[in-house]
């Protein structure tokens, strides 16, 4: 019999990734966001189109003192039902649908809309203040949490001050496209370009994972996903986006705007160095680190990642211990760049002052300068 | 001589279009406007001179067998992967994982390189895989190493603070030779490794690897061959024979 089975797939190699980019000025330079999805888009083949997102930070300076509530809705029912719960709890200063372009790369996207919004001051906001000495931040966080994990189809994509993520099912530039991201400008900036390995694929599932105005694009996977959600929980963080990276969102909330801890410590709560290599410092430092394992050893986050995070103070970057995902810096003027690949730095800025890989568990941070804010 | 510009082109269109030329025969290439194209120089079975302006994607010669090629400014990751014959010079820093499983031909980086650089270098028989960073390493520097040549300068880099070499050095090394300048850091040793004085022999051969690479960068030999170099081998060459289930002696 003559043979002409034809193969079950293509036998060329699979790239299997994802790809992070991110651009912060710190004298606050506004920049579009054609740079930052020109950076992105050269990592085209660390997704597979199945995710893809941005945060912006500086996009909206008119309602710079109110929580910026990007929504989503996968149906009619959860858009009514959250905005009686908005209506209900949250003074809101202006609404609108986030601006979206049809595009015949995504399909059957869910409905967004943005609440320029502050938890209400009535008797109810005034006790939650005075009894339970929440501040509004503590307020909004546990109105999101309800939201996110009460009314079937609703999500809260982002919920900080002047700051917004925009993110979806698609490759970046396609995101990009779908939500007219050109026509924004922000003095920090963050992409993802995802390839779901141990999750799926949907539109709450796309990075940035955000809280308050945390955000955060992943590479790699938190196996220690359990413990962090468990620890979280204590604290009134709930998990729903079905995706690792979301605990670190939260994480971040909890050790730096909760616990007060700096970004520096932070980090080394996330990716602490080996006993072994703590034994060998000066007694000061072994100490620190030591009560740092012991405190928040549920912080710890175990599993190969590079992530970055950014907030209204700016931007960090942070490897895993033994650095098993790329992360590449750069310095220009007063710009800073961070990517999977020094490619996609380049791509914007062709001649940096300085180009550096960071150290596995190594903070890189770049801060705004003050009053930029 | 054969001119690509690859501005903004897709890495399998200008891989396609390398490999045409070398079917052509093309004995060199010039690639102008690189930057991030994956896998160039991959699977090249002729000793074609291909010289890249730009910055190069991951997975650079990757299966390469016999071509030169040249980056004019840094290298990403994973170059050499798998790499049979032939050299890759980048006169700038390298990325992480480069030489990964190197079974032969030569890789020389001027500046720094990252992490697990050498991992699973090996050799057989005349195939000798070497490389050669001119800067400071990363951790895990000779991870898994069965064969060839790590050699670790130190003296070209940006950073002036960075220490010469990471933690967990030789880790799971159990083949090979590392050759470093100046002193290693023993409290960064993986335990499967051991540091010894060179040999003459060591030291003919160690020469011989650094004319070449000081020829690639016209870099003057006596100052590299100033300090005096240490070498760092695997102490067994069955480091986890007994891990699981202890052998009989």
């Amino acid at each position: 019999m003559k043979n002409n089975l034809k193969p079950t797939h293509y036998f060329q190699k699979d790239i299997s990734n994802c790809g992070l980019t991110g651009i912060i000025s710190k004298s606050g330079k506004m920049v579009e966001g054609g740079v930052i999805i020109k950076s992105i888009t050269l990592m085209h083949d660390r997704g597979n189109g199945l995710g893809g997102g941005f945060a912006a930070y500086g996009i909206y300076p008119d309602y710079r003192d109110f929580f910026a509530l990007h929504l989503m809705y996968e149906n009619l029912s959860a858009l009514q039902l959250t905005e009686e719960y908005l209506e209900e709890n949250f003074s809101i200063e202006q609404e609108e649908d986030i601006p979206t372009r049809r595009t015949q790369a995504i399909s059957n996207p869910p409905v967004f809309k943005r609440y320029f919004a502050k938890p209400k001051q009535d008797a109810q906001g005034r006790e939650a203040a005075e009894l339970k000495k929440m501040t509004e931040e503590d307020q909004v966080v546990h109105h999101i949490m309800r939201i996110n994990n009460e009314i079937e189809g609703a999500f809260v994509v982002s919920s900080g001050k002047n700051m917004g993520a925009f993110k979806g099912v698609g490759y970046p530039e396609e995101i990009a496209e779908f939500f007219r991201l050109e026509e924004y400008k922000g003095y920090i900036w963050t992409a993802h370009n995802r390839f779901p390995t141990n999750t799926p694929g949907w539109w709450g599932g796309a990075h940035p994972f955000t809280l308050l105005d945390w955000s955060i694009v992943h590479n790699g996977e938190i196996s220690s996903y359990g413990i962090n959600k468990r620890y979280l929980e204590m604290y009134g963080y709930l998990c729903t986006m079905l995706t690792d990276t979301e605990v670190v969102a939260y994480m971040l909330d909890l050790l730096i705007r909760k616990h007060g801890l700096t970004p520096e410590i932070a980090s080394l709560a996330l990716a602490s160095p080996f006993w072994d290599n703590i034994d060998r410092l000066p007694k000061d430092e072994r100490e620190l680190l030591t009560a740092i394992r012991q405190v928040y050893g549920s912080a710890l986050l175990n599993g190969p990642f590079a992530i970055l995070f950014a907030s209204n103070e700016g931007l960090v970057g942070l490897n895993d211990r033994v650095k098993l995902r790329p992360l590449v810096c750069a310095e220009k003027d007063d710009f800073v760049y961070m990517a999977s690949e020094e490619a996609a730095i380049r791509e914007i800025c062709p001649a940096p002052d300085k180009v550096w890989s960071p150290r596995g568990g190594e903070p890189v941070i770049a801060r705004l300068n003050k009053g930029v804010v | 001589m054969m001119k690509i510009d690859a501005n903004g082109m897709y890495y399998k269109e200008l891989n396609n279009r390398i490999h045409a030329a070398v079917a052509a025969g093309a004995e060199k290439i010039d690639l102008t406007n690189v930057n991030g194209q994956y896998y160039i120089g991959d699977g090249i079975n002729r000793p074609v001179i291909i010289t890249i302006q730009g910055v190069p994607g991951n997975d650079l010669a990757a299966f390469m067998n016999g071509a030169t090629i040249i980056v004019r400014d840094n290298g990403q990751d994973n170059i050499g992967n798998t790499m049979n014959a032939g050299k890759v010079i980048v006169h700038g820093h390298a990325g992480d994982v480069l030489g990964y499983g190197m079974r032969g031909g030569k890789l020389h980086i001027l500046k720094d390189v990252g992490y697990r650089v050498g991992i699973h270098m090996k050799s057989f028989r005349d195939n000798r895989p070497v490389l050669i960073a001119g800067g400071k390493a990363g951790d895990f520097f000779g991870e898994y190493m069965a064969g060839g040549v790590l050699i670790l300068l130190g003296m070209f880099s940006d950073n002036k603070e960075k220490p010469k070499h990471g933690f967990r050095f030789g880790t799971g090394m159990h083949g090979g030779v590392i050759y470093v300048r100046g002193d290693v850091d023993e409290s960064k040793l993986a335990r499967e490794v051991g540091v010894f004085e060179l040999t003459a022999e060591d030291r003919k051969e160690l020469e011989e690897y650094l004319k070449d690479y000081c020829k690639d960068f016209k870099l003057n030999l006596k100052e590299v061959l100033k300090e005096k170099f240490v070498k760092v081998t695997p102490k067994s060459s069955r480091p986890y024979g007994n891990m699981y289930c202890p052998m009989p002696r």
